[in-house]
């Protein structure tokens, strides 16, 4: 019987089930199709090629590709908390794609709350609230920067105004603010320079967030970003507390950071703009010549070479244990709504909560080692350079001691202050949430009583 | 072979052994043909007379592929044949990983492989100073009672296998990679394999780190490259990347490789086998490439025998598998 069919179906369109050639046929028509014609997603769509040499191009369409990244910030901020319906979120935008897309993310996040907020009936989740920092950084580079900045905010303001509703104050913050500009004439080594910039930079995101009330810092680092920075930190010493530096949460400071866009490769966040159209700035900076610039060189370079090292960098750093500090704190906060409180307990469950340290370098607010802080260190030392990690010491604080009297004059009052303040406090809390279970509340006791 | 003397002036003679056929050589005054019959026999005598081999032997022809060898490779396995020795004759080769240097040499010798039917064994000599370095570390140490072995530890190295480490991700190596280095005693550190009995197999693999031998530069390009550039930025660095090592906040619960003996030779090894006798097996075995890839399914400590890496491969790849026994 199957003969006459077979004769029949030469064509690969042939539903007669008993014939063995269809099958065949049915095989070969599936491996004739190009590989890639459909969105390997959702199967339906066309894939979006971005021309761009990186990996991955036209595997995906467009909307599956956004949704992807996008997943990927929503997972990061939902599974550590860093937003929750009570917060107070500023976001730090420097201008740059991943700053862009942090704020673009946050913004659809705040709007989908507030929809939310206002189809339901009882009105009991708030919104959270989104501000935006941007540090002015001209004073420190003055010939290179002068000139565009006036245009760069400018242009921040419309982005920003842009973005609402719901809408977002922009807070345009003057690095000279925290510090004397001599401060940075006093570091002879390039690379201390550029960190101690940082530094500062962080510090006058914290001034304007303390100052203005709110109470999470959104700073938007991505893979490629942290990856860089494990083998900087590496490379100057600072293998203990690189841990701290590459979490999701980073609660030393006052207002603790989270960086929603940790999953995220550079080459997502490119795309990502490039799709969506979201306009960056990128502001020219006098040519680095340090360890910083070499090493982002060498991670391109690793990157050609495969396209995932800049992942396996990350995992493998992920893999050093993370600090006491390196999660949202817990809190019997009664405007946290319990279902965080409950995520938040089982969250931190994973952390070994082992507390190593209790001392921060003022500099780079980094948990000292307890051998670093005892290395050369003589009694009639001056307190900073007994107070900082090695790393500073090196290529931040002048190598003849009777400068560091003078340059410790020039250091924000932050600096030292941010560090005493969470070397008493935090250990404290912490200790206390260790041992809560075991500890009876006051009308507990007189209960038992 | 011997130059013949001067020609005498006598008169033709003949062949002194067969006295039929003019003769060609004039010492030792036979015909080509018998020459070479003598030529051999001689050989015979001497292996004879000297008792240079015992029926059953498995016997290494070293074939550089000069004319001394080929011939060597030719007469042995003749008289091998000839006179019943009963060995198991093969060809040894070294390959010194140079390229243009041996290549016209290994086509002589694997020329000789199919002439004479000789198998043929190709080793870098990287591969054999490696085996016979780590028995002679192993056993010179035991010899000596030795507590501390200092090795010239080139800090750049050390450095460079943290970076690796770092790189490829691999965790448990980042962990131990700086545990032999001592504290900074003097102007110059250097660091010392710390704890040599206990942590043999890191100092084995340290040692060749060092010494460079086994690592083709390939393998290391990327790395030593931006190791070089980040010296000439700031001096110190190199130190201050050991020291990240050593910081490195790690989980004692990491999965460290067991330590164990080696059933072969007794010797510390964390696996069933230790490397230096994975690799002799895998000569003896005629797969000297054994143990030299990464551990996979199937044979003695997961090597597939099946599987052979290819010997100067020279994918510029962090993944290249060269240095498997030494993999960072």
């Amino acid at each position: 019987m199957c003969s006459i069919l077979a004769m029949a179906c030469n064509s690969s369109g042939c539903e007669s089930g008993s014939c063995g050639r269809d099958k065949e046929n049915g095989r070969s028509k599936v491996e004739e199709v190009k590989e890639e014609s459909v969105c390997l997603k959702c199967k339906s769509n066309e894939p979006m090629k971005f021309g761009d040499g990186g990996s991955d191009d036209g595997r995906f369409c467009a909307d599956c590709f956004r949704s992807n990244v996008y997943g990927k910030f929503r997972l990061a901020v939902t599974s550590h908390a860093m937003i929750t319906p009570s917060d107070n979120v500023l976001v730090a935008f420097s201008g740059g794609s991943s700053s862009r897309v942090a704020l673009q993310f946050v913004h659809e996040l705040q709007v989908k709350a507030l929809k939310n907020y206002e189809a339901s009936r009882d009105r009991s989740l708030p919104v959270f609230g989104v501000g935006v920092a941007f540090v002015d950084e001209s004073a420190a580079f003055p010939a290179a920067l002068s000139g565009e900045m006036g245009d760069a905010v400018a242009w921040v303001r419309s982005t920003v105004l842009s973005m609402s509703p719901p809408e977002k104050d922009l807070h345009v913050v003057p690095i000279e603010s925290v510090f004397a500009l001599k401060l940075l004439d006093s570091v002879s080594d390039e690379t201390g320079k550029e960190d101690l910039l940082l530094h500062l930079k962080m510090l006058s995101l914290q001034k304007v967030a303390s100052e203005n009330g709110y109470n999470r810092l959104v700073v938007g680092s991505c893979t490629s970003r942290l990856a860089s920075h494990v083998l900087t930190a590496t490379v100057k010493g600072r293998g203990y507390s690189l841990s701290a530096d590459i979490q999701h949460v980073d609660a030393r400071w006052k207002v603790p950071i989270v960086m929603p866009l940790r999953d995220c490769v550079w080459q997502e966040i490119t795309r990502l703009c490039h799709l969506d159209g979201l306009k960056t700035v990128e502001l020219a900076r006098h040519p680095q010549s340090g360890i910083n610039d070499l090493v982002s060189s060498f991670v391109a370079l690793l990157q050609e070479e495969n396209p995932s090292r800049e992942c396996t960098i990350v995992r493998t750093a992920a893999k050093l244990t993370p600090f006491y500090f390196n999660k949202i704190p817990e809190t019997d906060d009664s405007c946290v709504p319990m279902a965080t409180q409950r995520r938040l307990k089982k969250f931190n469950l994973k952390y070994d909560g082992s507390m190593t340290t209790e001392a921060f370098c003022p500099i780079c607010n980094g948990p000292l080692n307890g051998s670093d802080s005892s290395e050369g260190y003589h009694e009639s030392d001056n307190t900073l350079y007994a107070a900082c990690c090695s790393s500073c010491r090196f290529q931040i604080l002048p190598q003849d001691r009777s400068s560091l009297e003078h340059f410790g004059s020039l250091l924000p009052h932050h600096m030292v202050s941010q560090a005493k303040h969470h070397q008493k406090v935090d250990s404290q809390t912490y200790l206390r949430e260790k041992i809560k279970d075991c500890l009876l509340m006051d009308d507990e006791e007189a209960e038992a009583v | 072979m011997e130059k013949g003397e001067a020609k005498s002036k006598k008169p033709p003679r003949l062949c002194c052994i067969c006295n039929e056929r003019r003769p060609v050589l004039k010492r030792p005054k036979t015909l080509q043909q018998c020459f070479y019959e003598v030529f051999e026999e001689e050989i015979h005598q001497a292996i004879v007379k000297n008792r240079l081999f015992k029926s059953g032997e498995r016997v290494a022809i070293g074939a550089s592929g000069g004319k001394d060898s080929t011939v060597l490779a030719y007469v042995l396995s003749e008289l091998n044949r000839r006179h019943s020795y009963g060995l198991d004759l093969f060809l040894l080769s070294i390959d010194e990983g140079i390229t243009g240097y041996r290549d016209d040499s290994l086509e002589t010798v694997k020329r000789n492989e199919l002439q004479y039917g000789l198998p043929l064994q190709i080793l870098s000599y990287k591969e054999i100073f490696f085996m016979f370095f780590v028995k002679a570390l192993d056993r010179g140490a035991a010899l000596l009672k030795v507590d501390k072995l200092v090795t010239g530890h080139n800090a750049d190295d050390i450095a460079e296998t943290v970076l690796l480490n770092i790189l490829r991700g691999d965790i448990a190596r980042l962990s131990r990679c700086t545990s032999i280095t001592t504290g900074e005693d003097g102007p110059i550190p250097r660091c010392k394999p710390f704890k040599y009995t206990y942590e043999k197999e890191i100092l084995i693999d340290w040692f060749i780190v060092v010494a460079g031998i086994y690592s083709p530069n390939a393998y290391r390009g990327f790395a030593r490259e931006f190791i070089k550039d980040l010296e000439r930025l700031r001096p110190r660095a190199i130190l201050d990347i050991i020291k990240s090592g050593e910081d490195f906040r790690i989980a004692t619960t990491t999965k460290m490789p067991e330590q164990g003996t080696c059933e072969r030779c007794g010797y510390i090894s964390s696996q069933k086998w230790c490397k230096a006798c994975v690799l002799l097996d895998g000569l003896n075995r005629g797969l000297p490439k054994m143990g030299i890839g990464r551990a996979r399914g199937g044979g003695v400590n997961g090597v597939d025998h099946k599987k052979e890496t290819k010997a100067g491969s020279t994918v510029k790849s962090l993944e290249s598998k060269q240095c498997g026994s030494l993999d960072f």
